[in-house]
């Protein structure tokens, strides 16, 4: 019993430790591809096709994420006299945190999926083999234009969603908690620097790698059958919600610490 | 020459090939049988590099592939063309575009030019006016020929075809026969083709191999391969359940 136990505790660490080998190889060799001519062409394609139709969904996440935000502490700074602060706070907050966060776990739900679920798509119908085998780098072709578009689409969606959850503040504020827009624009004046809103983007930029290069792997490594497919996507979702939480205590760390 | 030497597959304990020795000769068409999971297309996969095997040799020419890095097999596979089981073409891209694809990544033709031998591969195959429809406006039949188009519009040495046949109708099964014996002819490549179908391999082949259970048992010209004696041949010339 106890043999068989510790038999299935060892393969499972095993199996993981091979994931993350494959994982390692296959980031390796993406960097290594980066010695090429870029293809822009399909760096703003995938820009296209992943940043301009994720702008919806990032707009709505941030403006409500803004307006609750500013619900719950606007009433509660304004008790305590504080309602000078209530811009600074739900600025530096969203600009630090909620929004490259947000940003990046609405991208991973919306663009890590899509990502595995065409790059798996292929792998089914044999187009990467294809692409092998007309002596194109799957790596180079595929995985290179995602991740860097990834890694300019999600902090330009960050900025976006910045302002948009900013915005959704300052209604809250305004037109519910009863503060002056001046004030409210003041206090952003007095509290945010610069660096509350670029060590959000240098976030958002690592997590855009990370969304790219999870939806790759999970894509080439999926399972055959339309349920391969299906599994391998949750699979991308769950890891790269996972590993943006991760990355951005690290990156916090990093970033903010000092 | 494709020359295979004690070549071996196993996945895990699992012994997908064992011990296959072959010599397929420049410009000769070679039908590799077998019924299904017998490794026959594994040994197809084996030759374009798509996987490696566990022991022994493949020498594509002069180039022994075997143990080579995917950047240098690169290299090889641009004398190489692959018509897939069920096509694989790219299907965000035009019939166009597929059939252009190896020539826009690897060489500074002119789009014109480009334009132009699309045009004379899609013609070759029998598709003409085609360029501008996405795969999924195609019949089955018409993708193959695509297919067939794009792994010929390089130039390749040799074509492998993995169960051409599959999934079409007879009519159109001969149809695409006659297409790889005309473009064998035409291009004077080395031709592979793995399939189960036994008329069609005696129509294109001028020998055929035999895999059964990941051995290879058989192999003979077309007219003599009917009249081997092993039993497991003629089952399946019989179209018998092996």
């Amino acid at each position: 019993m106890l043999i068989k136990f510790l038999t299935a505790v060892g393969a499972f660490v095993i199996r993981r430790f091979e994931e993350f080998g494959t994982l390692v190889l296959l980031y390796v060799d993406t960097m290594k591809q980066l010695r090429h001519k870029p293809r822009m062409r399909h760096i703003i394609a995938q820009m296209s096709h992943l940043g301009v139709d994720s702008l919806m969904i990032v707009s709505l996440t941030l403006l409500f994420t803004g307006v609750v935000f500013t619900l719950q502490t606007a009433h509660e700074l304004i008790r305590f006299g504080a309602q000078s602060t209530v811009g600074g706070i739900v600025s530096i907050a969203i600009g630090r945190e909620l929004g490259p966060v947000l940003v990046g776990v609405v991208c991973a739900g919306r663009v890590g999926a899509a990502i595995t679920a065409e790059i798996s798509t292929m792998k089914v119908t044999e187009q990467i083999d294809a692409l092998r085998v007309m002596a194109v780098s799957p790596v180079d072709y595929l995985i290179v234009p995602r991740m860097l578009a990834c890694m300019i689409v999600v902090p330009l969606l960050t900025v976006f969603g910045d302002l948009i959850g900013v915005f959704g503040g300052w209604i809250i504020a305004v037109y519910y908690s009863g503060i002056s827009s001046y004030l409210f624009m003041h206090s952003i004046d007095v509290f945010v620097t610069t660096h509350d809103f670029t060590g959000g983007l240098i976030k958002a930029i690592f997590f855009g790698n990370v969304i790219a290069v999870l939806g790759c792997y999970y894509g080439l490594n999926c399972p055959e059958g339309a349920e391969g497919v299906g599994k391998a996507t949750t699979k991308t979702v769950v890891a790269s919600i996972i590993a943006i939480f991760i990355l951005n205590a690290v990156l916090t760390f990093f970033v903010y610490g000092g | 020459m494709i020359k295979i030497k004690n070549v071996s597959k196993y996945f895990g304990a699992k012994a997908a090939l064992k011990d296959i020795n072959l010599e397929i000769a420049d410009g000769e068409t070679l039908a590799i049988i077998g019924g299904s999971g017998s490794g026959k297309s594994t040994l197809l996969r084996l030759m374009i590099g798509l996987i490696q095997p566990t022991e022994g040799e493949i020498w594509i020419g002069d180039d022994e592939i075997s143990r080579m890095s995917e950047d240098e097999l690169r290299h090889v596979r641009l004398r190489m063309g692959m018509v897939f089981q069920y096509s694989a073409l790219f299907d965000s891209m035009t019939v166009g575009d597929n059939v252009a694809f190896g020539l826009v990544e690897h060489t500074d033709y002119p789009k014109e030019r480009i334009a132009e031998i699309v045009k004379e591969k899609l013609k070759q195959v029998g598709l003409e006016g085609v360029e501008h429809l996405m795969p999924n406006e195609l019949s089955g039949g018409m993708k193959k020929r695509v297919s067939l188009a794009r792994a010929i519009a390089f130039g390749p040495e040799i074509i492998f075809y993995d169960e051409p046949s599959s999934g079409l109708d007879p009519i159109t099964t001969t149809k695409i026969d006659e297409l790889i014996i005309s473009t064998q002819r035409a291009l004077g490549v080395t031709s592979v083709v793995v399939t189960h179908d036994m008329a069609s391999a005696c129509r294109i082949a001028n020998r055929i191999a035999m895999v059964y259970q990941g051995e290879l048992i058989a192999i003979d010209t077309a007219e003599n391969f009917r009249r081997l004696p092993d039993l497991r041949v003629q089952e399946f010339f019989a179209g018998l359940r092996i």
